[in-house]
Protein backbone atom coordinates (compact mmCIF):
# COMPACT_ATOMS: atom_id res chain seq x y z
CA UNK A 1 0.00 0.00 0.00
CA UNK A 2 1.38 3.43 -0.82
CA UNK A 3 0.77 5.57 1.86
CA UNK A 4 1.47 8.62 0.67
CA UNK A 5 -2.08 10.33 -0.42
CA UNK A 6 -2.08 12.37 -3.69
CA UNK A 7 -4.19 14.19 -5.84
CA UNK A 8 -5.74 12.19 -8.31
CA UNK A 9 -8.90 11.80 -10.56
CA UNK A 10 -12.20 10.08 -10.30
CA UNK A 11 -13.03 8.09 -12.96
CA UNK A 12 -16.79 6.94 -12.49
CA UNK A 13 -18.51 4.39 -13.84
CA UNK A 14 -22.10 2.86 -13.65
CA UNK A 15 -23.60 0.02 -12.37
CA UNK A 16 -22.99 -3.73 -13.44
CA UNK A 17 -19.86 -3.16 -14.98
CA UNK A 18 -18.50 -6.18 -16.11
CA UNK A 19 -15.00 -7.84 -16.99
CA UNK A 20 -15.46 -7.62 -20.32
CA UNK A 21 -16.63 -3.51 -20.27
CA UNK A 22 -12.90 -3.35 -17.88
CA UNK A 23 -11.21 -5.28 -20.63
CA UNK A 24 -12.44 -6.77 -23.73
CA UNK A 25 -11.79 -10.97 -24.34
CA UNK A 26 -10.65 -10.25 -27.25
CA UNK A 27 -8.10 -7.81 -26.28
CA UNK A 28 -6.84 -10.42 -23.49
CA UNK A 29 -3.04 -10.62 -23.02
CA UNK A 30 -2.25 -13.69 -25.05
CA UNK A 31 -4.40 -12.28 -27.98
CA UNK A 32 -2.50 -8.98 -28.13
CA UNK A 33 0.57 -9.18 -26.12
CA UNK A 34 1.89 -9.15 -22.56
CA UNK A 35 2.82 -5.63 -22.89
CA UNK A 36 0.01 -4.09 -24.61
CA UNK A 37 -3.15 -5.59 -23.24
CA UNK A 38 -3.71 -2.66 -20.45
CA UNK A 39 -3.80 -0.25 -23.34
CA UNK A 40 -7.53 -1.38 -24.15
CA UNK A 41 -9.40 -1.22 -20.69
CA UNK A 42 -12.79 0.45 -21.08
CA UNK A 43 -11.76 -0.10 -24.77
CA UNK A 44 -15.75 -0.46 -25.72
CA UNK A 45 -17.25 2.08 -22.87
CA UNK A 46 -14.57 5.28 -22.81
CA UNK A 47 -11.90 4.54 -25.51
CA UNK A 48 -10.44 7.50 -24.20
CA UNK A 49 -9.84 5.61 -20.86
CA UNK A 50 -6.29 3.65 -20.95
CA UNK A 51 -4.70 7.19 -22.87
CA UNK A 52 -5.79 9.51 -19.76
CA UNK A 53 -5.58 8.13 -16.80
CA UNK A 54 -2.47 8.39 -14.36
CA UNK A 55 -1.20 6.22 -12.12
CA UNK A 56 -3.02 6.92 -8.52
CA UNK A 57 -6.51 7.53 -10.46
CA UNK A 58 -9.53 6.45 -8.20
CA UNK A 59 -12.03 4.43 -10.15
CA UNK A 60 -15.50 4.68 -8.88
CA UNK A 61 -18.26 2.44 -10.12
CA UNK A 62 -21.76 1.41 -8.91
CA UNK A 63 -22.96 -2.07 -7.28
CA UNK A 64 -22.12 -5.06 -8.66
CA UNK A 65 -18.52 -3.78 -9.85
CA UNK A 66 -16.27 -6.41 -11.97
CA UNK A 67 -18.98 -9.29 -12.62
CA UNK A 68 -18.43 -11.13 -15.82
CA UNK A 69 -15.44 -13.33 -16.67
CA UNK A 70 -12.96 -14.27 -13.73
CA UNK A 71 -10.58 -13.08 -15.83
CA UNK A 72 -7.95 -11.51 -13.76
CA UNK A 73 -6.26 -9.67 -16.38
CA UNK A 74 -9.27 -7.16 -16.42
CA UNK A 75 -8.16 -5.75 -12.77
CA UNK A 76 -4.38 -6.55 -14.06
CA UNK A 77 -4.46 -4.10 -16.86
CA UNK A 78 -6.19 -1.40 -14.05
CA UNK A 79 -2.83 -2.36 -11.97
CA UNK A 80 -0.35 -1.80 -14.81
CA UNK A 81 -2.07 1.34 -15.74
CA UNK A 82 -1.30 2.27 -11.98
CA UNK A 83 -4.66 2.08 -10.19
CA UNK A 84 -4.62 1.37 -6.67
CA UNK A 85 -7.83 1.67 -5.14
CA UNK A 86 -11.48 1.65 -6.13
CA UNK A 87 -14.21 2.47 -4.45
CA UNK A 88 -17.78 0.79 -5.23
CA UNK A 89 -21.51 -0.12 -3.69
CA UNK A 90 -20.79 -3.90 -3.99
CA UNK A 91 -17.90 -5.98 -5.62
CA UNK A 92 -18.74 -9.12 -8.23
CA UNK A 93 -17.17 -11.74 -5.80
CA UNK A 94 -14.06 -12.97 -8.29
CA UNK A 95 -13.70 -9.47 -8.95
CA UNK A 96 -13.17 -8.59 -5.61
CA UNK A 97 -11.03 -11.36 -4.79
CA UNK A 98 -8.87 -10.16 -7.73
CA UNK A 99 -8.34 -6.63 -6.68
CA UNK A 100 -7.41 -8.11 -3.28
CA UNK A 101 -4.37 -10.94 -5.20
CA UNK A 102 -3.06 -7.74 -6.91
CA UNK A 103 -2.71 -5.25 -4.46
CA UNK A 104 -5.47 -2.81 -5.59
CA UNK A 105 -7.88 -1.51 -2.22
CA UNK A 106 -11.39 -2.62 -2.95
CA UNK A 107 -13.16 0.11 -0.96
CA UNK A 108 -17.17 0.05 -0.30
CA UNK A 109 -19.57 2.97 0.30
CA UNK A 110 -22.79 3.37 -1.36
CA UNK A 111 -22.68 7.23 0.18
CA UNK A 112 -18.50 8.05 -1.20
CA UNK A 113 -19.64 6.77 -4.82
CA UNK A 114 -23.27 8.78 -4.63
CA UNK A 115 -20.90 12.11 -3.56
CA UNK A 116 -18.42 11.72 -5.98
CA UNK A 117 -18.53 13.08 -9.64
CA UNK A 118 -16.09 11.58 -12.65
CA UNK A 119 -13.42 14.37 -13.04
CA UNK A 120 -13.37 15.06 -9.63
CA UNK A 121 -10.14 15.59 -8.08
CA UNK A 122 -9.47 13.58 -5.02
CA UNK A 123 -6.96 13.21 -2.36
CA UNK A 124 -6.99 9.30 -0.86
CA UNK A 125 -4.69 7.77 2.04
CA UNK A 126 -5.04 4.12 1.70
CA UNK A 127 -4.07 2.93 4.89
CA UNK A 128 -6.76 5.25 6.71
CA UNK A 129 -9.76 5.72 3.76
CA UNK A 130 -9.56 8.89 4.30
CA UNK A 131 -10.88 10.77 1.30
CA UNK A 132 -10.66 14.71 0.68
CA UNK A 133 -12.33 16.30 -2.24
CA UNK A 134 -11.47 20.77 -1.77
CA UNK A 135 -12.94 21.17 1.46
CA UNK A 136 -14.94 18.09 2.09
CA UNK A 137 -13.81 14.87 3.93
CA UNK A 138 -14.64 11.16 3.88
CA UNK A 139 -13.71 8.42 5.13
CA UNK A 140 -13.92 4.86 3.82
CA UNK A 141 -14.17 1.97 5.84
CA UNK A 142 -10.64 0.38 5.34
CA UNK A 143 -11.33 -3.72 4.22
CA UNK A 144 -11.37 -6.32 6.82
CA UNK A 145 -8.25 -7.20 9.23
CA UNK A 146 -7.63 -10.77 7.27
CA UNK A 147 -7.61 -8.86 3.85
CA UNK A 148 -5.95 -5.67 5.12
CA UNK A 149 -3.04 -7.63 6.66
CA UNK A 150 -1.90 -8.89 2.80
CA UNK A 151 -2.59 -5.40 1.93
CA UNK A 152 0.16 -4.07 3.54
CA UNK A 153 2.27 -6.69 2.45
CA UNK A 154 1.44 -4.92 -1.11
CA UNK A 155 -1.09 -8.02 -1.94
CA UNK A 156 -2.67 -11.02 -0.87
CA UNK A 157 0.51 -12.85 -3.34
CA UNK A 158 3.12 -10.63 -2.03
CA UNK A 159 1.73 -12.16 1.70
CA UNK A 160 1.96 -15.74 0.29
CA UNK A 161 5.17 -15.70 -1.23
CA UNK A 162 6.69 -14.03 2.19
CA UNK A 163 5.24 -16.08 4.60
CA UNK A 164 4.50 -19.38 2.37
CA UNK A 165 0.47 -19.38 3.56
CA UNK A 166 -2.40 -16.56 3.94
CA UNK A 167 -2.92 -14.87 6.96
CA UNK A 168 -4.06 -16.11 9.86
CA UNK A 169 -4.01 -19.32 8.27
CA UNK B 1 -25.57 -28.42 19.40
CA UNK B 2 -24.52 -26.92 16.29
CA UNK B 3 -26.87 -24.09 14.83
CA UNK B 4 -28.60 -25.58 11.60
CA UNK B 5 -26.30 -25.41 8.51
CA UNK B 6 -26.76 -25.04 5.09
CA UNK B 7 -25.02 -27.28 2.06
CA UNK B 8 -22.59 -24.92 1.68
CA UNK B 9 -21.80 -24.28 5.41
CA UNK B 10 -21.95 -27.84 5.89
CA UNK B 11 -18.93 -28.46 3.05
CA UNK B 12 -16.85 -25.29 4.46
CA UNK B 13 -17.17 -26.75 7.70
CA UNK B 14 -15.85 -30.21 6.70
CA UNK B 15 -12.72 -28.23 4.79
CA UNK B 16 -12.03 -26.13 7.92
CA UNK B 17 -11.84 -28.53 10.47
CA UNK B 18 -15.12 -26.90 12.31
CA UNK B 19 -18.28 -25.44 12.46
CA UNK B 20 -18.33 -22.10 10.30
CA UNK B 21 -20.61 -19.48 9.73
CA UNK B 22 -21.58 -16.89 7.09
CA UNK B 23 -19.66 -14.05 6.71
CA UNK B 24 -16.52 -15.86 8.44
CA UNK B 25 -13.38 -15.03 6.40
CA UNK B 26 -11.94 -18.55 6.83
CA UNK B 27 -8.84 -20.21 5.23
CA UNK B 28 -9.83 -24.10 4.09
CA UNK B 29 -8.21 -26.84 2.70
CA UNK B 30 -9.64 -27.61 -1.31
CA UNK B 31 -9.86 -31.14 -2.64
CA UNK B 32 -9.26 -30.32 -6.40
CA UNK B 33 -8.05 -27.33 -8.48
CA UNK B 34 -8.40 -26.29 -12.14
CA UNK B 35 -7.23 -23.98 -14.89
CA UNK B 36 -7.62 -23.37 -18.22
CA UNK B 37 -5.58 -22.91 -21.68
CA UNK B 38 -6.62 -19.16 -21.61
CA UNK B 39 -5.79 -18.71 -17.68
CA UNK B 40 -2.51 -21.02 -17.18
CA UNK B 41 0.24 -19.18 -18.59
CA UNK B 42 -0.54 -16.84 -15.57
CA UNK B 43 -0.96 -19.34 -12.78
CA UNK B 44 2.51 -20.33 -14.05
CA UNK B 45 4.08 -16.95 -13.84
CA UNK B 46 2.90 -16.48 -10.48
CA UNK B 47 3.77 -20.48 -9.00
CA UNK B 48 7.43 -19.29 -10.25
CA UNK B 49 6.67 -15.68 -8.38
CA UNK B 50 5.89 -17.62 -5.35
CA UNK B 51 8.94 -20.16 -6.30
CA UNK B 52 6.23 -22.74 -5.42
CA UNK B 53 5.54 -26.66 -7.08
CA UNK B 54 1.82 -27.51 -7.35
CA UNK B 55 0.90 -29.31 -3.46
CA UNK B 56 -0.59 -32.04 -4.88
CA UNK B 57 -0.34 -32.85 -8.72
CA UNK B 58 -3.00 -35.33 -9.05
CA UNK B 59 -5.18 -32.74 -7.41
CA UNK B 60 -4.98 -30.18 -10.02
CA UNK B 61 -6.04 -30.51 -13.71
CA UNK B 62 -5.45 -28.33 -16.86
CA UNK B 63 -7.93 -28.27 -19.32
CA UNK B 64 -7.35 -27.03 -23.05
CA UNK B 65 -10.59 -25.55 -23.83
CA UNK B 66 -11.43 -21.98 -24.05
CA UNK B 67 -9.33 -21.25 -27.06
CA UNK B 68 -8.67 -24.90 -28.50
CA UNK B 69 -7.73 -25.34 -31.26
CA UNK B 70 -5.68 -22.24 -30.91
CA UNK B 71 -6.52 -19.59 -33.25
CA UNK B 72 -3.27 -17.58 -33.20
CA UNK B 73 0.57 -18.22 -32.01
CA UNK B 74 0.33 -15.96 -29.07
CA UNK B 75 -2.46 -18.67 -28.08
CA UNK B 76 -0.59 -21.73 -29.25
CA UNK B 77 2.66 -20.88 -27.52
CA UNK B 78 0.60 -19.75 -24.23
CA UNK B 79 -1.10 -23.65 -24.38
CA UNK B 80 2.38 -24.88 -25.21
CA UNK B 81 3.78 -23.45 -22.06
CA UNK B 82 1.05 -24.81 -20.23
CA UNK B 83 1.51 -28.42 -22.09
CA UNK B 84 5.11 -28.16 -21.05
CA UNK B 85 4.07 -27.43 -17.70
CA UNK B 86 1.94 -30.24 -17.16
CA UNK B 87 4.34 -32.95 -18.23
CA UNK B 88 6.77 -31.60 -15.74
CA UNK B 89 4.76 -31.03 -12.69
CA UNK B 90 2.69 -34.30 -13.77
CA UNK B 91 -0.74 -32.60 -12.68
CA UNK B 92 -4.10 -33.70 -14.89
CA UNK B 93 -3.94 -32.48 -18.69
CA UNK B 94 -6.57 -32.78 -20.82
CA UNK B 95 -5.23 -31.50 -24.32
CA UNK B 96 -7.64 -29.62 -27.27
CA UNK B 97 -10.24 -31.40 -28.54
CA UNK B 98 -11.11 -33.46 -25.07
CA UNK B 99 -13.47 -31.02 -24.05
CA UNK B 100 -15.32 -28.20 -21.32
CA UNK B 101 -13.17 -27.84 -18.52
CA UNK B 102 -16.51 -28.37 -16.12
CA UNK B 103 -17.68 -31.33 -18.53
CA UNK B 104 -14.44 -32.96 -18.37
CA UNK B 105 -14.02 -32.85 -14.60
CA UNK B 106 -17.56 -34.16 -14.07
CA UNK B 107 -17.22 -36.82 -16.32
CA UNK B 108 -13.34 -38.01 -15.29
CA UNK B 109 -15.50 -38.47 -12.14
CA UNK B 110 -12.78 -35.74 -10.65
CA UNK B 111 -16.05 -33.75 -9.12
CA UNK B 112 -17.87 -35.39 -6.38
CA UNK B 113 -20.08 -35.16 -4.13
CA UNK B 114 -18.84 -32.82 -0.90
CA UNK B 115 -15.88 -32.09 -2.53
CA UNK B 116 -14.21 -27.94 -2.53
CA UNK B 117 -13.06 -27.51 -6.48
CA UNK B 118 -11.87 -24.58 -7.05
CA UNK B 119 -11.33 -23.06 -10.85
CA UNK B 120 -10.10 -20.60 -12.67
CA UNK B 121 -13.31 -20.01 -14.68
CA UNK B 122 -16.31 -18.46 -13.05
CA UNK B 123 -18.56 -21.30 -14.23
CA UNK B 124 -17.11 -23.22 -11.86
CA UNK B 125 -20.52 -22.97 -10.28
CA UNK B 126 -21.32 -26.03 -12.40
CA UNK B 127 -20.08 -28.92 -9.75
CA UNK B 128 -22.79 -28.13 -8.09
CA UNK B 129 -24.65 -30.37 -9.65
CA UNK B 130 -23.02 -33.27 -7.89
CA UNK B 131 -23.41 -31.47 -4.64
CA UNK B 132 -19.75 -30.45 -4.82
CA UNK B 133 -18.69 -26.23 -3.78
CA UNK B 134 -17.59 -25.46 -6.81
CA UNK B 135 -16.10 -21.74 -6.91
CA UNK B 136 -14.51 -19.66 -9.60
CA UNK B 137 -11.64 -17.83 -8.93
CA UNK B 138 -8.74 -15.46 -10.68
CA UNK B 139 -5.03 -17.03 -11.67
CA UNK B 140 -3.61 -15.58 -8.62
CA UNK B 141 -5.77 -17.51 -6.49
CA UNK B 142 -5.86 -20.52 -8.52
CA UNK B 143 -1.79 -20.46 -8.15
CA UNK B 144 -2.17 -19.91 -4.05
CA UNK B 145 -4.66 -22.61 -4.38
CA UNK B 146 -2.26 -25.01 -6.47
CA UNK B 147 0.80 -23.96 -4.17
CA UNK B 148 -0.68 -24.13 -0.86
CA UNK B 149 -3.50 -26.79 -1.06
CA UNK B 150 -5.69 -23.77 0.34
CA UNK B 151 -7.37 -21.23 -0.39
CA UNK B 152 -9.50 -18.05 1.74
CA UNK B 153 -13.35 -17.76 1.41
CA UNK B 154 -15.83 -15.85 3.24
CA UNK B 155 -18.70 -17.82 4.14
CA UNK B 156 -21.26 -17.53 2.07
CA UNK B 157 -25.19 -16.82 3.13
CA UNK B 158 -27.52 -19.17 0.82
CA UNK B 159 -30.63 -18.88 -1.45
CA UNK B 160 -32.54 -21.57 -1.29
CA UNK B 161 -34.44 -21.84 -5.14
CA UNK B 162 -37.05 -24.79 -5.06
CA UNK B 163 -37.75 -26.22 -8.49
CA UNK B 164 -40.69 -28.28 -7.36
CA UNK B 165 -42.70 -30.74 -9.93
CA UNK B 166 -42.45 -31.84 -13.94
CA UNK B 167 -41.69 -29.73 -16.67
CA UNK B 168 -44.28 -29.58 -19.66
CA UNK B 169 -43.55 -31.13 -23.03
CA UNK B 170 -40.71 -28.16 -24.42
CA UNK B 171 -39.27 -26.89 -21.20
CA UNK B 172 -36.40 -28.11 -19.98
CA UNK B 173 -34.17 -27.57 -17.41
CA UNK B 174 -32.34 -24.47 -19.70
CA UNK B 175 -35.49 -22.76 -18.97
CA UNK B 176 -36.03 -23.22 -15.52
CA UNK B 177 -32.29 -21.70 -15.10
CA UNK B 178 -33.11 -18.54 -16.75
CA UNK B 179 -36.42 -17.97 -15.06
CA UNK B 180 -34.21 -18.39 -12.39
CA UNK B 181 -31.45 -15.73 -12.94
CA UNK B 182 -34.07 -13.21 -14.21
CA UNK B 183 -35.85 -13.41 -10.86
CA UNK B 184 -33.04 -13.53 -8.50
CA UNK B 185 -30.95 -10.55 -10.84
CA UNK B 186 -27.59 -10.45 -11.90
CA UNK B 187 -26.91 -9.55 -8.38
CA UNK B 188 -29.48 -11.19 -6.67
CA UNK B 189 -26.75 -13.62 -5.46
CA UNK B 190 -23.50 -12.00 -4.74
CA UNK B 191 -21.40 -13.40 -2.36
CA UNK B 192 -24.13 -16.18 -1.57
CA UNK B 193 -24.69 -19.68 -2.65
CA UNK B 194 -27.68 -21.00 -4.17
CA UNK B 195 -28.48 -24.04 -2.78
CA UNK B 196 -31.36 -25.43 -5.35
CA UNK B 197 -33.91 -27.99 -4.18
CA UNK B 198 -35.18 -30.48 -6.89
CA UNK B 199 -38.97 -31.64 -5.17
CA UNK B 200 -42.17 -33.16 -6.19
CA UNK B 201 -40.76 -35.42 -9.59
CA UNK B 202 -38.36 -32.39 -10.27
CA UNK B 203 -35.52 -34.60 -8.79
CA UNK B 204 -36.37 -37.62 -11.24
CA UNK B 205 -36.95 -35.06 -13.86
CA UNK B 206 -33.61 -33.35 -14.01
CA UNK B 207 -30.42 -35.94 -14.35
CA UNK B 208 -26.80 -34.73 -13.98
CA UNK B 209 -27.30 -32.69 -17.31
CA UNK B 210 -29.75 -30.27 -16.24
CA UNK B 211 -28.64 -30.07 -12.96
CA UNK B 212 -25.04 -28.76 -14.57
CA UNK B 213 -27.15 -26.58 -16.78
CA UNK B 214 -28.77 -25.18 -13.09
CA UNK B 215 -25.75 -25.07 -11.14
CA UNK B 216 -24.26 -23.56 -14.10
CA UNK B 217 -26.48 -20.38 -14.68
CA UNK B 218 -26.64 -19.64 -10.89
CA UNK B 219 -23.25 -17.84 -11.64
CA UNK B 220 -25.10 -15.20 -13.14
CA UNK B 221 -27.11 -14.13 -10.35
CA UNK B 222 -23.86 -13.57 -8.91
CA UNK B 223 -23.38 -16.86 -6.96
CA UNK B 224 -20.15 -18.11 -5.68
CA UNK B 225 -21.35 -21.72 -5.92
CA UNK B 226 -24.59 -23.52 -7.14
CA UNK B 227 -25.43 -26.03 -5.09
CA UNK B 228 -27.78 -28.59 -5.91
CA UNK B 229 -29.42 -30.85 -3.16
CA UNK B 230 -28.36 -34.48 -4.34
CA UNK B 231 -30.95 -36.48 -5.21
CA UNK B 232 -32.33 -38.57 -7.86
CA UNK B 233 -29.98 -39.71 -10.41
CA UNK B 234 -26.69 -38.19 -8.35
CA UNK B 235 -28.16 -40.90 -5.64
CA UNK B 236 -27.54 -43.71 -8.12
CA UNK B 237 -24.16 -42.40 -9.84
CA UNK B 238 -22.56 -40.97 -6.49
CA UNK B 239 -21.36 -42.40 -2.61
CA UNK B 240 -22.90 -39.37 -1.13
CA UNK B 241 -21.08 -38.48 2.33
CA UNK B 242 -23.57 -38.62 5.20
CA UNK B 243 -23.17 -35.37 6.36
CA UNK B 244 -23.79 -33.65 2.83
CA UNK B 245 -27.52 -32.53 3.11
CA UNK B 246 -28.45 -29.49 3.77
CA UNK B 247 -30.20 -29.08 8.18
CA UNK B 248 -34.14 -28.81 8.28
CA UNK B 249 -34.47 -25.45 9.41
CA UNK B 250 -31.34 -23.98 8.13
CA UNK B 251 -31.40 -20.44 7.76
CA UNK B 252 -31.62 -18.62 3.49
CA UNK B 253 -31.46 -15.09 2.86
CA UNK B 254 -34.29 -15.64 0.54
CA UNK B 255 -36.35 -18.50 -1.05
CA UNK B 256 -37.73 -18.63 -4.22
CA UNK B 257 -39.70 -21.32 -5.80
CA UNK B 258 -39.98 -22.19 -9.75
CA UNK B 259 -42.88 -24.31 -10.49
CA UNK B 260 -41.91 -26.42 -13.65
CA UNK B 261 -46.02 -26.94 -14.29
CA UNK B 262 -46.23 -23.67 -15.11
CA UNK B 263 -43.53 -22.63 -16.85
CA UNK B 264 -43.01 -21.69 -20.04
CA UNK B 265 -39.86 -21.29 -22.11
CA UNK B 266 -38.02 -18.28 -21.67
CA UNK B 267 -34.95 -16.46 -23.15
CA UNK B 268 -32.43 -13.83 -22.00
CA UNK B 269 -32.40 -10.88 -23.82
CA UNK B 270 -29.41 -8.43 -24.73
CA UNK B 271 -27.43 -7.25 -23.41
CA UNK B 272 -27.79 -8.89 -20.03
CA UNK B 273 -28.14 -12.53 -18.62
CA UNK B 274 -31.03 -11.39 -15.62
CA UNK B 275 -33.32 -9.62 -19.22
CA UNK B 276 -35.44 -12.88 -18.92
CA UNK B 277 -38.81 -12.91 -20.41
CA UNK B 278 -41.08 -15.69 -22.06
CA UNK B 279 -39.83 -16.39 -25.55
CA UNK B 280 -43.18 -15.93 -27.06
CA UNK B 281 -42.33 -12.33 -26.13
CA UNK B 282 -39.86 -12.16 -29.04
CA UNK B 283 -41.40 -14.67 -31.37
CA UNK B 284 -40.77 -13.71 -35.01
CA UNK B 285 -37.37 -11.89 -34.35
CA UNK B 286 -35.45 -12.82 -37.46
CA UNK B 287 -31.81 -14.77 -36.73
CA UNK B 288 -28.81 -15.00 -38.53
CA UNK B 289 -27.03 -17.52 -36.02
CA UNK B 290 -27.80 -20.23 -33.95
CA UNK B 291 -24.82 -21.44 -31.33
CA UNK B 292 -25.76 -24.73 -29.42
CA UNK B 293 -22.91 -26.03 -27.25
CA UNK B 294 -21.13 -24.41 -24.03
CA UNK B 295 -20.84 -25.96 -20.68
CA UNK B 296 -24.36 -24.79 -20.25
CA UNK B 297 -25.84 -26.73 -22.65
CA UNK B 298 -23.42 -28.48 -25.23
CA UNK B 299 -24.34 -32.42 -23.88
CA UNK B 300 -26.01 -35.08 -25.66
CA UNK B 301 -29.48 -34.82 -23.22
CA UNK B 302 -28.95 -31.10 -25.19
CA UNK B 303 -27.61 -32.49 -28.86
CA UNK B 304 -30.74 -35.03 -28.67
CA UNK B 305 -33.07 -32.03 -28.29
CA UNK B 306 -31.78 -30.12 -31.59
CA UNK B 307 -31.84 -33.73 -33.66
CA UNK B 308 -35.37 -34.27 -32.64
CA UNK B 309 -36.47 -30.87 -33.39
CA UNK B 310 -34.41 -31.00 -36.45
CA UNK B 311 -34.68 -34.59 -37.70
CA UNK B 312 -35.36 -34.93 -41.32
CA UNK B 313 -35.69 -31.21 -41.81
CA UNK B 314 -33.09 -28.36 -43.09
CA UNK B 315 -32.08 -25.63 -41.24
CA UNK B 316 -33.49 -22.22 -42.49
CA UNK B 317 -32.03 -20.31 -45.65
CA UNK B 318 -29.59 -17.71 -44.48
CA UNK B 319 -29.03 -18.83 -40.62
CA UNK B 320 -26.20 -20.50 -39.81
CA UNK B 321 -26.22 -23.61 -37.23
CA UNK B 322 -23.00 -24.22 -35.33
CA UNK B 323 -23.07 -27.24 -33.05
CA UNK B 324 -20.22 -27.48 -30.43
CA UNK B 325 -20.12 -30.92 -28.45
CA UNK B 326 -19.24 -29.79 -25.00
CA UNK B 327 -16.99 -32.58 -24.99
CA UNK B 328 -15.11 -36.06 -27.15
CA UNK B 329 -17.79 -37.98 -24.72
CA UNK B 330 -20.31 -36.23 -26.46
CA UNK B 331 -19.13 -35.70 -29.75
CA UNK B 332 -18.58 -39.46 -29.53
CA UNK B 333 -22.01 -40.61 -28.26
CA UNK B 334 -23.33 -38.16 -30.84
CA UNK B 335 -22.03 -40.18 -33.61
CA UNK B 336 -23.23 -43.62 -32.09
CA UNK B 337 -26.59 -42.40 -31.44
CA UNK B 338 -27.11 -40.50 -35.16
CA UNK B 339 -27.47 -37.50 -33.29
CA UNK B 340 -24.45 -35.64 -35.14
CA UNK B 341 -25.65 -37.60 -38.76
CA UNK B 342 -28.69 -35.71 -37.94
CA UNK B 343 -27.43 -32.89 -37.48
CA UNK B 344 -24.90 -32.59 -39.97
CA UNK B 345 -27.56 -33.16 -42.62
CA UNK B 346 -29.68 -31.02 -41.43
CA UNK B 347 -27.53 -28.44 -42.23
CA UNK B 348 -25.19 -28.01 -39.13
CA UNK B 349 -21.58 -27.25 -39.01
CA UNK B 350 -20.45 -29.26 -36.02
CA UNK B 351 -16.83 -27.67 -34.11
CA UNK B 352 -14.19 -29.12 -32.02
CA UNK B 353 -15.70 -29.91 -28.47
CA UNK B 354 -14.65 -27.14 -25.93
CA UNK B 355 -15.94 -23.35 -25.68
CA UNK B 356 -16.49 -22.69 -29.27
CA UNK B 357 -17.29 -19.28 -29.61
CA UNK B 358 -19.05 -18.60 -26.60
CA UNK B 359 -16.51 -16.10 -25.76
CA UNK B 360 -15.95 -14.20 -29.23
CA UNK B 361 -12.45 -14.88 -29.48
CA UNK B 362 -12.66 -17.67 -32.08
CA UNK B 363 -14.68 -20.75 -34.19
CA UNK B 364 -17.75 -18.81 -35.26
CA UNK B 365 -18.08 -15.01 -33.74
CA UNK B 366 -21.04 -12.91 -34.55
CA UNK B 367 -20.87 -9.84 -36.79
CA UNK B 368 -21.77 -6.42 -36.16
CA UNK B 369 -25.54 -6.07 -36.45
CA UNK B 370 -26.29 -9.50 -35.93
CA UNK B 371 -28.94 -11.88 -34.39
CA UNK B 372 -27.24 -14.94 -32.70
CA UNK B 373 -29.76 -17.44 -29.72
CA UNK B 374 -27.32 -19.29 -28.15
CA UNK B 375 -27.44 -21.83 -25.62
CA UNK B 376 -25.01 -20.29 -23.54
CA UNK B 377 -24.74 -18.27 -20.54
CA UNK B 378 -23.52 -14.78 -21.30
CA UNK B 379 -25.00 -11.93 -23.64
CA UNK B 380 -23.05 -9.38 -22.57
CA UNK B 381 -22.37 -6.38 -25.21
CA UNK B 382 -19.44 -7.96 -27.50
CA UNK B 383 -19.23 -11.00 -25.94
CA UNK B 384 -19.61 -13.38 -28.76
CA UNK B 385 -17.89 -10.89 -31.08
CA UNK B 386 -19.35 -7.28 -32.31
CA UNK B 387 -20.26 -5.18 -30.05
CA UNK B 388 -23.52 -4.67 -31.68
CA UNK B 389 -24.27 -8.55 -32.06
CA UNK B 390 -27.47 -9.21 -30.21
CA UNK B 391 -27.47 -12.41 -28.33
CA UNK B 392 -30.28 -14.23 -26.87
CA UNK B 393 -29.96 -17.05 -24.63
CA UNK B 394 -31.94 -19.60 -24.65
CA UNK B 395 -32.64 -23.75 -24.51
CA UNK B 396 -31.65 -26.10 -26.82
CA UNK B 397 -35.31 -26.94 -28.23
CA UNK B 398 -35.23 -22.97 -28.56
CA UNK B 399 -32.07 -23.12 -30.38
CA UNK B 400 -33.53 -25.75 -32.72
CA UNK B 401 -36.62 -23.81 -33.97
CA UNK B 402 -34.69 -20.53 -34.74
CA UNK B 403 -32.19 -22.58 -36.84
CA UNK B 404 -35.43 -24.28 -38.20
CA UNK B 405 -37.26 -21.19 -38.82
CA UNK B 406 -34.69 -18.27 -39.18
CA UNK B 407 -36.75 -16.94 -36.19
CA UNK B 408 -37.41 -16.83 -32.46
CA UNK B 409 -40.21 -19.16 -31.90
CA UNK B 410 -43.61 -18.30 -31.05
CA UNK B 411 -46.05 -20.66 -28.55
CA UNK B 412 -47.39 -22.85 -31.48
CA UNK B 413 -43.88 -24.24 -32.27
CA UNK B 414 -42.78 -24.12 -28.45
CA UNK B 415 -45.69 -24.66 -25.92
S1 LIG C 1 -18.31 -22.80 -22.55
FE1 LIG C 1 -18.39 -20.58 -22.31
S2 LIG C 1 -19.09 -20.25 -20.23
FE2 LIG C 1 -18.47 -22.40 -20.36
S3 LIG C 1 -16.35 -22.43 -19.66
FE3 LIG C 1 -16.31 -22.17 -21.88
S4 LIG C 1 -16.23 -19.96 -22.26
FE4 LIG C 1 -16.87 -20.30 -20.11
Amino acid sequence: MNPTPHTSRVWKFGDDINTDDILPGKYAPFMVGEDRFQSYAFAHLRPEFAREVKPGDLLVFGKNAGLGSSREYAPEALKKLGIQATVAKSYARIFFRNLVNLGIVPFVSEEVVDRLNDGDRVSLDLATGRLVRGEEVFVLDPPPPFLLEALKAGSMLEYVRRHGGFPGG
Amino acid sequence: MNRPQTLAEKILSQKAGRPVSPGELVVVEVDHAMTIDSIVPTVIDRLAYLEAEPWDPARVSLVFDHVAPPANVNVANAQKKGREWARRTGVNFFEVGRGICHQVLIEEGIARPGMLIVGSDSHSTTYGAVGAFGTGMGATDIALAVATGKTWLRVPESVKVVVRGRPRPGVSAKDAALEMVGRLGADGATYMAVEIHLEDGAEEAFGLSERMTLANLAMEAGAKAGLVVPSGEILRRYDIPGWLYPDEDARYEKTLVIDLAALTPRLSAPFFVDNVHPTAEYAGTPVDFVFVGTCTNGRIEDLRQVAEVLKGRRVAEGVRLLVVPASSEVLKQAMEEGVLQTLVEAGATVGTPGCGPCMGRHLGVAAEGERVVSTANRNFRGRMGAASAEVYLASPRTAALAALTGRIPGEEENP
